[in-house]
């Protein structure tokens, strides 16, 4: 820690930054107000999937740069996962270097242009932003920001593509094509491993592509990093599913010397209440699955989904805001998100529950339900809810919330999605009754190497966190792929 | 990308198709299904993998003409190519040596039965097949099935082959002449539903294998659960075969009705395409 410590001061005093920390006052830096991140008009964009943010103006991005107090004690990057140089990239954005802003960016995150769009910051950098901890003001927007760097670099056509290191013809496996095994495979290509990505999907993307729905992440944001992981020379294997079309035991047969494993955590759960096997009641994954890679909702398309007049999404998650804007979308009268806490405890990123609230999206907090109803032909068409409070903190830290004994009521619905949650891929594991599992059904890892109680085997992301984020899947792949990358070499060495 | 390398109708809605697949075809056991996208706008289908080549690298798929997807598949020609093909998905069929073993296909289930009946005869059991179907033009595949079957046993419903009447009367027929250890079935889910319950009278150990609808066909959606002895299970990874007599079946035949109007549409539109 000390170096990089030492390392952040260095870059800190080189001239270029000294000399713009000079040419504004603290004072005038924190008196701008910070700029508002354009957006299509609720009404409107709540009929189409066009993306919500537009993407702040150069204008825009370089008043927010200058709102950075280029601290010398950066206490945001403490706050990112995986310790992005935000000052640098910040004051490379008020230097106009806008393709060094995104070079920046790429030391340490794969996926920019994405974590821009997805990530919470609003817990993460932006939470121990100077402005946040000490002026008690808005953060600055690095979110905001960090989507311009890298849309500006993808936008200008010439996106670099990392140097790779000569091809040593050592063979790696990716399992799984989420932001953890994209970001793993990036870096093994960097150190010039002969890398395949299997992906048990017709699709590359995971999450980024089936799940979190286009008007948040356009696909033509994660189909540019593929492509360019594409030009560094890593293979993308489809329709392939490790453990069923093949083993790693085959795998390792035909020379690949390690794995990483990054199979997510697809898993719905459910709440095995009366009636939740009724139709039209769908999990989320199903839900966003039909809709986000099957493209249910255009007539073009063979896949069918179900519309409903009034739809309920149960969950207070990303996912179940991803859900409940999507029935909106799909034409839902009414689209009402059913939570059983308050609105304080929802693990959802702040600024989906502002689009969602903004969308006309009902929110139905401290409700759960108990029991669904259906009409002859077995479609679900009532709700029974039950009012909740809430009690002690439990484990997560969160308020428990507790039944209201005999407050069930009931509401006509004809669409229900089930967002509470997922568990880990377990398709992977069952193929290898070797590896160390944890009792929630994930993945066991050293937590700097990544690798497994099965040597030659690493994993990162979902697999390994249960259901996490973005950043720290993308975070988990980097870390990983410099695990294999020493564990080859070491394996190379004692031969 | 996977190239059909060979097609041959069995009747006229019914059609084999041998599909190129070498990864599938080394891995495959009987009981697997692969899930099937015709081309970039399609639908993901499940379909049994019937039998395999591993010499050549094929795989069989025997599909019936029932909707959009399966026209498609069935007016294709020998030389294209079918988009995506993902597999085996499913649990393998558990095949070991029972004692006598009465299989009973209905319809296009007669497909996926057929590796099974291949398993359990080579697994040294004896084994008593019945097919049915409505008229005689839709009895497929018995010739295959007598090749692993110790007796073959027709049932139609107009009597025009075979024996006249419903799967069940030919399985009350077996049941009653010897003692059977254990009986697969397999077909459209009201056929499995009464040959549970047939099997049940005499307490014979069932097992199903149930075709709900899917998407993923790994476990990711829940499209295709249904509750077995009162709990939800995933057919895609828990299946596809159950114990017969703990599955709801009359949950599961709403469930396959769910996007009833949605196909009937959407087989309106592709009519007129072809015409
Ligand atoms: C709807 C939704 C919204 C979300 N919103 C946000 C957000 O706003 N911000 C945020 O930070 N996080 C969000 N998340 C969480 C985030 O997407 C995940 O934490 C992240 O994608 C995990 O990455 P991963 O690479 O571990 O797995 P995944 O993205 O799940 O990818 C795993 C991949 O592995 C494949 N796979 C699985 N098994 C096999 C196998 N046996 N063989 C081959 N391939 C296999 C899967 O098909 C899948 O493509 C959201 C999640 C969902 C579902
Ligand atoms: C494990 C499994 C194995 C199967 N094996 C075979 C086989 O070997 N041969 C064969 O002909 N058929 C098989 N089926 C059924 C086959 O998948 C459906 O007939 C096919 O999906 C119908 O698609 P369609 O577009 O032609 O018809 P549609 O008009 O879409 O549907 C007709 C009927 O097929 C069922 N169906 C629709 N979509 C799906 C879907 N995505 N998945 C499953 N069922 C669906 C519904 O009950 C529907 O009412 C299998 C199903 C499962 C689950
Ligand atoms: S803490 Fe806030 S103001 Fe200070 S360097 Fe980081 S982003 Fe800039
Ligand atoms: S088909 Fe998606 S879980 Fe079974």
């Amino acid at each position: 820690m000390e170096n990089i410590a030492e390392y952040l001061k260095e870059e800190r005093s080189q001239p270029w930054r000294d000399e713009l920390r000079k040419s504004m006052k603290a004072k005038e830096r924190t008196s701008i107000e910070r700029v508002h991140m354009p957006e299509q008009d609720p009404e409107k964009r709540s009929h189409n999937y066009l993306e919500v943010n537009l993407g702040l103006t150069e204008e825009q991005a370089i008043t927010e740069s200058h709102r950075c107090l280029d601290c010398p004690d950066p206490t945001c990057i403490s706050g990112c996962p995986v310790g992005i140089n935000i000052p640098k990239f910040i004051k490379k954005i008020e230097a106009r270097d806008y393709m060094g802003a995104a070079v920046v960016l790429k030391e340490t995150n794969a996926l920019p242009a994405v974590c821009g769009r997805v990530c919470p910051q609003e817990v993460q950098c932006e939470a121990s932003c100077f402005y946040t901890v000490k002026l008690k003001k808005p953060a600055i927007a690095i979110g905001n920001l960090e989507r311009f760097a890298a849309d500006y670099e993808r936008n200008s056509g010439n996106i670099s593509v990392p140097e790779v290191a000569k091809h040593n013809g050592i063979k790696v496996a990716v399992i799984g094509s989420g932001p953890a095994g994209l970001a793993a495979s990036g870096d093994l290509a960097k150190f010039g491993y002969d890398v395949t990505v299997f992906e048990a999907l017709h699709e590359i993307g995971g999450v980024l592509k089936y799940g979190i729905p286009e008007y948040r992440l356009p696909n033509e944001v994660v189909d540019v990093e593929i492509e360019n992981l594409r030009k560094m020379g890593v293979k993308f294997h489809t329709n392939f599913i490790i453990g069923k079309t093949a083993t790693i035991d085959d795998l390792r047969k035909e020379g690949y010397e390690a794995f990483f494993i990054g199979s997510g955590a697809g898993l719905p759960r459910f709440m095995n209440i009366p009636g939740e096997n009724h139709i039209a009641v769908y999990s989320s994954n199903e839900y966003l699955t039909r809709i986000n890679l099957m493209h249910a909702a255009d007539p073009e398309y063979d896949t069918p989904i179900l519309k409903g007049k009034v739809a309920a999404v149960i969950g207070g998650g990303n996912t179940a805001m991803d859900s409940v804007r999507t029935a909106k979308r799909m034409g839902a009268e009414r689209a009402i998100l059913v939570y059983r806490r308050s609105e304080k405890e929802m693990p959802a990123r702040l600024e989906e529950v502002k689009h969602a609230k903004e969308e006309g999206i009902e929110f139905l907090t401290l409700h759960n339900p108990v029991e669904y109803e259906a009409d002859e032909q077995g479609r679900v068409n009532k709700m029974r809810l039950q009012k909740m409070e809430l009690g002690e903190p439990d484990a997560s830290g969160r308020r428990r919330p507790i039944p209201i004994k005999g407050s069930e009521f009931d509401i006509d619905v004809d669409l229900v999605v089930v967002a509470i949650g997922v568990s880990p891929n377990p398709l992977i594991p069952h193929s290898l009754p070797d590896l160390k599992m944890s009792k929630w059904g994930t993945i066991i890892v050293d937590k700097e190497t990544m690798q497994s109680s099965i040597p030659d085997l690493f994993a990162g992301g979902d697999i390994v966190r249960g259901g996490a984020t973005v950043i720290l899947a993308m975070g988990d792949g980097r870390k990983a792929a410099a695990g294999i990358h020493k564990y080859i070499q070491e394996k190379v060495a004692s031969k | 990308m996977n190239k059909i390398v060979e097609k041959e109708f069995f009747s006229e809605n019914v059609c084999k198709i041998v599909i190129d697949a070498p990864e599938i075809a080394k891995s495959r056991k009987p009981g697997n299904f692969v899930i099937i996208r015709l081309d970039e706008k399609g639908e993901r289908i499940p379909l049994t993998i019937a039998s395999s080549d591993v010499e050549k690298g094929t795989i069989t798929l025997v599909v019936q003409r029932v909707g959009v997807t399966t026209a498609k598949l069935l007016a294709m020609e020998s030389g294209d190519t079918i988009h995506d093909v993902a597999g085996p998905l499913g649990k393998a069929t558990h095949i070991e040596r029972v004692g006598t073993v009465l299989c009973a296909g209905g319809g296009v289930g007669v497909a996926p039965l057929l590796p099974i009946v291949e398993g359990f005869k080579k697994a040294g059991n004896k084994v008593v097949t019945v097919l049915a179907a409505r008229t005689k033009e839709l009895v497929i595949l018995e010739e295959q099935m007598r090749e692993f079957s110790d007796e073959v046993i027709v049932m139609t419903d107009d009597g025009s082959y075979g024996k006249k009447g419903l799967v069940t009367a030919g399985m009350e027929e077996v049941i009653q002449r010897e003692k059977v250890n254990l009986s697969v079935v397999i077909g459209p889910a009201i056929m499995m539903k009464f040959a549970a319950l047939t099997t049940k009278k005499y307490n014979i150990p069932t097992i199903a294998s149930l075709n709900t609808i899917m998407v993923d066909g790994t476990g990711m959606c829940g499209a295709c659960r249904v509750s077995v002895g009162g709990k939800t299970r995933f057919v895609c990874v828990d299946g596809p075969e159950f114990d017969a007599h703990q599955v709801n079946f009359d949950e599961m035949l709403q469930r396959l009705g769910a996007y009833k109007k949605e196909e009937a549409e959407a087989y309106e539109r592709y009519l007129k395409t072809v015409q």
